[in-house]
């Protein structure tokens, strides 16, 4: 069998921060390779680099060189990619709501004839030949057996799935389409759908065209591919043939990593099931992106819950959905009373605080002082550092500014002084900045959303520590969510899993990665409770 | 040594900060004044006017602060505002009320009324948001529109104020002479030197405003306009309603309207009805804009400092310039600065962003 795609070593720098390590990967004609990792293993970046995304070679480019049909190229630009013949569908749906599938599927490859006026101003003026493109595109639709999609629907009128159909379809119409990526294409199907679309992908292998096929569902994957590579934190862990590989051992490989084992200090009050702080049921949270679709948990008082799985599976939603930043539903008690969801009020007046995964665009005035950004919630929801004068209740600038120089101190925030504006903080600084917000609320339940994503290693340390401490010292309840599981190990008592927005299972800590991976898959079904 | 360097670093970053198109008017500005030195004009006689002018354009600017701070930008619906304080003066010169108790209630008056119109007003803004200052425009124009049909009809009576066939109908400039005609102007006022005199209850009704205002934006509510104006999601979850920060933001920056125009009525002396208030809106933008204000972010000191460069310069630029050059570029000159001024910041709010 021919090699279509060979890519060579192909390793890759982001600002200093290395994702990919000498990666090489191959695709033969007819081949399904499957492709699997977790968030941020670099599928996606190897992917960029495949099709000359500029945000690769605007950060640097890469190393390692790519070989197509057995000869170097040079992949600069999408444009270039596809010349090659190498088509994506892509995980959101590329495509015009308000025009037609035949349009969507030539678009920018139109057939058009000559008229009057093209003869006069060239090629860009000529007519689209509709009758063509209609027929083109049919039989783009009846290659993938999809006879029931009308190709002079208007894409906006599809169904989700039909939407993913006509991506492959208008990939296919690329007369010289010699590999197709599939990045998560079943994310958004329902399972009988799914099954069609692995079948268009099996037609396509038939046919020659070599394809990358992305997804995070395991058993897919083992029934597609021919081929299986395993990517973990930018090296490749494995490859084989997929007879090589069980779903558990695909599971363990994707995750497994050494944990470091923080000693952690003993507790006050040992945490017991009877006390719970938080009960959530059947919590939905309508958050793009991050659903939440049926979650249901007890918080127990004084613990470090892990909140885990993989993205766009409902992890982050759920502390949204309680703090009430996003329209969400369900039955919540907290401290043996009903809590009213959709109130960031009626959660700060309760001492629940939330420090957002979204640390620039939700939990920063970035173009505020340091001392603002601790105090200004605080301020605005208690009245805290205030001063009666003239019959006004005005804030105090002398307590503001002792408050937020002792918190500086105390998380070593490194800065000019008090009055910096955050925005030219380092990430980890500013994530220090939300976390001494978040601790002048005096929080009773704290939930915390990636608090080390984008910062270095030794922020990210003094972050997970003073969570531990103000979990330790001063018993405060704390919901960490975070894509890496080995900081949920490191810090958490129990972790819950979150796979399709709801909650596949909540394991111990030091439960195998196996698990753990199995669960984020949404194939461990059964729900194991820490004791 | 060190220290010298330092001193030398810390001028050139501030000069850095200053936008080149306020570095060129007031460059402008001092090579105006340095002309006047040559030509027969009485620099004395451009202080005194520029004094006033600012005084008395000092709170239509302050009026924009508000609405920049809460993320709506400059309140280009000033006009309602504007009225507001019209029917304040209105009435107080219908009930014949003389002297600064008359300027007292006229504001009161139109306190009361704005504090309406704001209500309404923001209702509307907030039903078109992400296009304010279009509509705002809009709004400026249908309300000034709309009164000039009402000053017809509004059952004035008093002779001074309708016109004088027919009975019916008020004027298109009526005389404050009588009733609190520079009553800020002339209180406590004093002479510098020579002809040029400071009016000092204009300044200090001014100074009075912004140190309200200063005040207001550090207490919880102020800070909520803040808070939204610079991060709606961060607002939300430090428990603010955004909508209820906006409603402030635009009720003070009406209410802010109204007196505005009162002062600068007491200090011109007429009233001005119909079209008038439409020609206050563009001057108070490009002032807080001069001042070192984007559309996103303004200050107190962005007012006072916008405000004295834009009105010197409309002052000392009319007597100067028709000095040297022949014919009246005043006008020109001001339209220039002024819509030059609203057209930079808006081309400049696109990168603030990122």
């Amino acid at each position: 069998m021919k090699n279509v795609l060979e890519m060579k070593n192909i390793s890759k720098t982001y600002y200093g921060n290395q994702v990919l390590k000498g990666v090489s990967i191959s695709v033969g004609e007819g081949e399904v390779l499957g492709l699997v990792g977790e968030n941020g293993a670099g599928k996606s970046t190897l992917m960029n680099i495949l099709f000359g995304m500029p945000v690769i070679h605007s950060t640097g480019g890469f190393e390692g060189e790519i070989l197509f049909n057995g000869e170097k190229v040079n992949i600069d630009s999408p444009s270039k990619a596809m010349e090659l013949g190498i088509g994506m569908v892509h995980q959101e749906f590329m495509l015009l709501p308000s025009f037609t599938v035949t349009e969507n599927i030539k678009l920018n490859r139109e057939i058009t004839k000559p008229n009057f006026v093209s003869k006069v101003f060239g090629k860009k003026m000529e007519t689209l030949d509709m009758p063509e493109m209609r027929k083109e595109a049919r039989k783009a639709l009846d290659a993938i057996k999809m006879n029931s999609i009308d190709e002079l629907d208007y894409i906006a009128t599809l169904p989700v799935a039909h939407k993913q159909f006509v991506e492959i379809a208008r990939e296919i119409d690329k007369k010289n389409l010699k590999l197709l990526v599939l990045d998560e294409p079943t994310a958004v199907l329902t399972e009988s759908e799914a099954e069609n679309l692995l079948n268009v992908v099996r037609l396509l292998s038939e046919k020659g065209i070599a394809i990358i096929f992305i997804s995070h569902r395991l058993h897919e994957v083992l029934e597609v591919a021919n081929r299986i590579v395993i990517l973990r934190d930018g090296l490749l862990v494995a490859e084989g043939k997929k007879e090589e590989f069980t779903i558990y051992q695909i599971a363990e490989k994707m995750v497994g990593r050494k944990i470091e084992n923080i000693q952690l200090p003993p507790r006050k009050k040992e945490i017991s099931d009877k006390n719970i702080i938080m009960s959530i049921k059947h919590l939905k949270v309508h958050m793009p992106g991050e659903e939440v679709k049926d979650f249901s948990i007890d918080i127990r008082d004084g613990e470090i819950l892990g909140i885990g799985g993989l993205a766009g599976q409902g992890k982050l939603g759920i502390a949204n959905g309680i703090f009430g930043l996003y329209p969400s539903e369900g039955e919540v008690v907290y401290m043996g009373r009903e809590y009213q969801l959709n109130s960031p009020m009626f959660a700060l007046k309760n001492g629940i605080v939330y420090v957002s995964e979204d640390r620039r665009g939700v939990g920063l005035l970035l173009d505020e002082s340091i001392e603002m950004n601790i105090v200004a919630t605080a301020i605005s929801a208690f009245g805290m550092f205030t001063k009666k004068f003239l019959g006004l209740t005005i804030y105090d600038t002398k307590a503001i500014r002792e408050h937020a120089q002792k918190l500086i101190h105390e998380l070593d925030i490194r800065c000019k002084g008090p009055s910096q504006p955050v925005r030219r903080l380092s990430g980890g600084n500013q994530q220090k900045v939300c976390l001494a917000r978040a601790f002048t609320l005096n929080p009773k339940l704290l939930f915390v959303s990636e608090p080390t994503r984008g910062i270095d290693v030794g922020a990210k340390k003094l972050v997970l520590d003073y969570l531990v401490k103000l979990n330790r010292e001063l018993g405060i309840t704390v919901v960490l969510t975070s894509s890496e599981l080995a900081e949920l190990k490191s810090i958490c008592d129990r972790i819950a899993i979150v796979s399709e927005g709801k909650l596949a299972a909540i394991l111990p800590p030091t439960a195998p990665d196996v698990d753990f991976g199995l669960a984020m898959a949404g194939e461990l079904k059964e729900v194991r409770v820490n004791e | 040594m060190s220290k010298m360097t330092d001193f030398k670093e810390k001028i050139l970053q501030s000069i850095k900060k200053v936008d080149i198109p306020i570095l060129v008017i007031v460059l402008f500005l001092i090579s105006l004044f340095v002309l006047a030195a040559f030509t027969s004009v009485s620099i004395t006689g451009l202080l005194n006017d520029s004094l006033v002018r600012i005084g008395m354009n000092g709170v239509l600017v302050l009026a924009m602060l508000p609405t920049i701070r809460a993320g709506i930008g400059p309140n280009f619906g000033l006009p309602f505002g504007i009225i507001g304080g019209l029917l304040g003066m209105l009435i107080v010169m219908q009930y014949q009320i003389m002297g600064p108790v008359g300027f007292l209630i006229a504001i009161v008056i139109s306190v009361l009324f704005n504090l309406l119109f704001g209500w309404v007003y923001s209702w509307l803004l907030d039903k078109v948001r992400g296009q304010e200052m279009m509509v705002e425009t809009y709004v400026g124009y249908s309300i000034v529109a709309f009164m000039s049909i009402m000053w017809l009809i509004l059952p004035f009576s008093n002779p001074e104020m309708v016109w004088a066939i027919g009975g019916r109908g008020l004027r298109y400039t009526l005389t404050l002479q009588g009733y609190f005609d520079k009553v800020l102007n002339n209180f406590l006022r004093f002479k510098i030197f020579g002809d040029l005199y400071f009016p000092t209850g204009l300044m200090l009704f001014f100074a009075l405003m912004c140190y309200i205002i200063y005040l207001f934006f550090r207490t919880k509510a102020g800070l909520g306009i803040d808070l939204v104006g610079q991060n709606e999601m961060y607002a939300i979850s430090s428990g603010v309603k955004p909508k209820v920060a906006r409603r402030n933001a635009v009720i003070l920056s009406t209410v802010l309207g109204g007196i505005g125009i009162i002062v600068y009525a007491q200090s011109y002396g007429f009233v001005q009805l119909y079209q008038a208030p439409l020609f206050m809106t563009f001057p108070a933008v490009a002032s807080i804009l001069i001042g070192g204000a984007s559309i996103k972010r303004a200050s107190i000191a962005n007012v006072v400092f916008g405000t004295v460069i834009f009105q010197t310069l409309l002052t000392v630029s009319l007597p100067v310039l028709s000095q040297v050059t022949r014919g009246d570029i005043t006008e020109v000159l001001r339209l220039i600065v002024s819509n030059g001024m609203i057209l930079y910041a808006l081309t400049r709010a696109p990168k603030e962003a990122n």
